[in-house]
């Protein structure tokens, strides 16, 4: 007990020292667990991605769209279980800032591909029966504020044109790394205005989204479904969800790369900054240490009073870090656009992480400070001025 | 048989590439409960030799025998232990820890025992009544004075009740006064408690407190 209150005291011995160490790992905490949230944000989709799912979309690109006509052949693809649809429709909604995904889909299969989104029968049934319906996600009812039967005004830009949506269905996410800033409505809606508005655009799905038996069999699913449309005039490229959605994050790679990279980066920062405190405080104590050695002090009992003294501070840094951490990323997640990242949350692996790096930090912090201690001679140390 | 036996003894330091003897061939023998003063010039070896009685250090060549124990052949462990039951320390810049009270200093070499809390305090109160002191237990070194500290020092040295007391110019940062008030009662340690002390000392006032004197030059006892 004794000892323990020996390491409280010590570490509060330079008290405007130990704080400034405390903060300084604090606030390294805090933007390690700022970048590991936007990292893991980023990676989300893929957390989402389903094993039985595969999506099939244009072998140039992405934004070319596919024939509606290939649902018919790709559903005949042994092992394909189901088969839906979607269009990236985007739009602008009050203003550019307020972003989240506006999906074009069909009505009556995308649910029952995706059944992360859970969605009321009678609600189901009622954006199915209507044609300019649509289905929020629970996180953008939430923000916007949108109930049931209220009209969503959509001012077309991919699609031109003045659109209306009259919401009849919330969905609620079945976890919470399920994306809930979705808004879904009718492909026949889109299809139609198209066909009379801008002939020719019309007919066109941006990608299939096949659902497959068994989630081992992907890869052959996917290059049955590619031989199907090989040397037409919109081939076709199949893949997992999960690879779909690192293509995505693969374009903005090296952000992301940096931005994980510059997370340890941080952790080294704290161990110089700790570091760099143990040093000075040990070194300062040589005589102390030469006087318990003195007195019948272990190395042991060494080990445990400046590796003690490390972890206490590298502790309250990063205790007081995880607790900052909440707060700015609430208003760091206030400063994006809207739904600019669907799930935004801080994971417990990120807080597990920031204390493991801080406890690791503690310990590396403290092993020259003993190396010296240990290895300095009583006589030595007791002629030490410091 | 003499409490300790110093037997051959040479200590040589090493200084980079140079090698610095300090104790030539030394051999002296203290009986128990005998208060012995080791004086001598700087450079002349004394620390060098009580520190080789008080185990903090090792002889280059020869014995130190305390008790019938070869402590020059203990490991580190083992020495160390052996220290915290046989020696007790007096320092000259008393080497107390600043951010513990006085009770809290006398008791640090008791946290290596296996003795109650409650014995602990008895003990380190006692220590301290000793020492003049019972009325100061919880002031921090520095809201005391030099001679006090000192004697908080000296309190510390004795509350395991060690065979022997070292002490490294004991006096050597105290004015007069204290000075005299920490001979005292290391001479009543001696008398009264028993305790077989061994000084250095470069002031020959000290010295006088002590049974026999012991000079060194240049590492050898004249």
């Amino acid at each position: 007990m004794r000892v323990l209150k020996l390491i409280f005291k010590n570490a509060f011995r330079h008290k405007l020292r130990t704080l400034l160490t405390v903060l300084g790992i604090a606030i390294a905490v805090t933007a390690f667990g700022l970048l590991r949230t936007v990292y893991t944000a980023w990676h989300a989709g893929l957390d989402m991605a389903a094993p039985d799912r595969l999506i099939s979309r244009h072998s140039v690109s992405f934004i070319f769209p596919l024939p509606y006509a290939y649902l018919d052949k790709i559903q005949r693809v042994p092992g394909v279980e189901m088969v839906t649809y979607a269009n990236w429709f985007q739009g602008v909604y009050i203003d550019k800032n307020q972003f989240f995904a506006r999906l074009a889909v069909d009505a009556k299969t995308y649910f029952e591909v995706y059944r992360e989104f859970l969605l009321p029968p009678d609600q189901y049934e009622a954006f199915k029966k209507e044609r300019n319906a649509c289905v929020v996600g629970e996180t953008i009812a939430r923000q916007y504020g949108f109930k049931l039967g209220d009209v969503v005004n959509i001012t077309g830009d991919i699609y031109p044109g003045d659109w209306q949506f009259v919401v009849r269905g919330i969905y609620q996410r079945r976890d919470e790394t399920v994306d809930g800033t979705q808004m879904v409505f009718h492909w026949e809606y889109l299809n139609e205005r198209m066909r009379t508005d801008a002939p020719g655009r019309d007919g066109d799905v941006g990608w299939y989204i096949v659902k497959i038996a068994d989630p081992n069999r992907s890869a052959e699913v996917s290059s049955q479904v590619d031989a199907l449309f090989a040397n037409s005039r919109a081939e076709t490229k199949t893949e997992t969800e999960r690879a779909f959605q690192q293509s995505f994050i693969a374009a903005t790679g090296t952000i992301v790369t940096a931005m994980n990279f510059l997370s340890f980066v941080i952790i080294g920062i704290i161990m110089l900054v700790l570091g760099n405190t143990m040093i000075m405080s040990a070194r300062e104590r040589t005589r102390e240490y030469a006087v318990l050695k003195t007195l019948g002090f272990s190395g042991g009992h060494l080990v445990g009073l400046i590796g003690g003294e490390s972890l206490l501070i590298s502790i309250a840094g990063a205790g007081v870090g995880v607790l900052l951490t909440f707060p700015l990323v609430e208003v760091f997640a206030a400063a994006l656009p809207k739904g600019f990242f669907p799930v935004f949350t801080i994971e417990p692996i990120t807080l597990t992480l920031a204390v493991l790096s801080a406890i690791t930090v503690g310990v590396t912090a403290s092993i020259f400070p003993i190396q010296r201690a240990l290895g300095t001679r009583i006589v030595d140390g007791l002629r030490h001025v410091g | 048989m003499s409490l300790i036996q110093v037997r051959n003894v040479a200590k040589v330091y090493k200084r980079d590439t140079f090698e610095v003897p300090v104790l030539n061939n030394l051999s002296l023998d203290i009986p128990e409960g005998e208060f012995v003063a080791l004086m001598g010039p700087s450079g002349s070896g004394k620390t060098t030799l009580l520190n080789l009685i008080a185990g903090i250090d090792r002889p280059t060549k020869g014995n130190v025998v305390v008790k019938g124990t070869d402590i020059s052949t203990l490991s580190e462990s083992a020495l160390a232990q052996w220290r915290s039951d046989n020696i007790g320390f007096i320092f000259q810049f008393y080497n107390l820890i600043p951010v513990l009270t006085a009770f809290e200093n006398v008791e640090l070499p008791l946290l290596l025992t296996k003795l109650s809390r409650a014995e602990r305090k008895k003990r380190v109160e006692f220590a301290l009544a000793v020492v003049g002191l019972g009325d100061r237990m919880y002031h921090y070194p520095k809201q005391l004075s030099g001679g006090q500290e000192q004697r908080v020092a000296i309190a510390r040295a004795i509350v395991t009740d060690p065979l022997i007391i070292v002490a490294d110019e004991p006096t050597g940062d105290l004015d007069r006064t204290s000075a005299e008030e920490v001979l005292t009662l290391m001479a009543r340690l001696n008398s009264e408690f028993k305790k077989t002390i061994v000084m250095v000392t470069h002031d020959p006032h000290a010295a006088q407190r002590a049974h026999v004197q012991r000079h060194l030059e240049k590492g050898d006892l004249v």
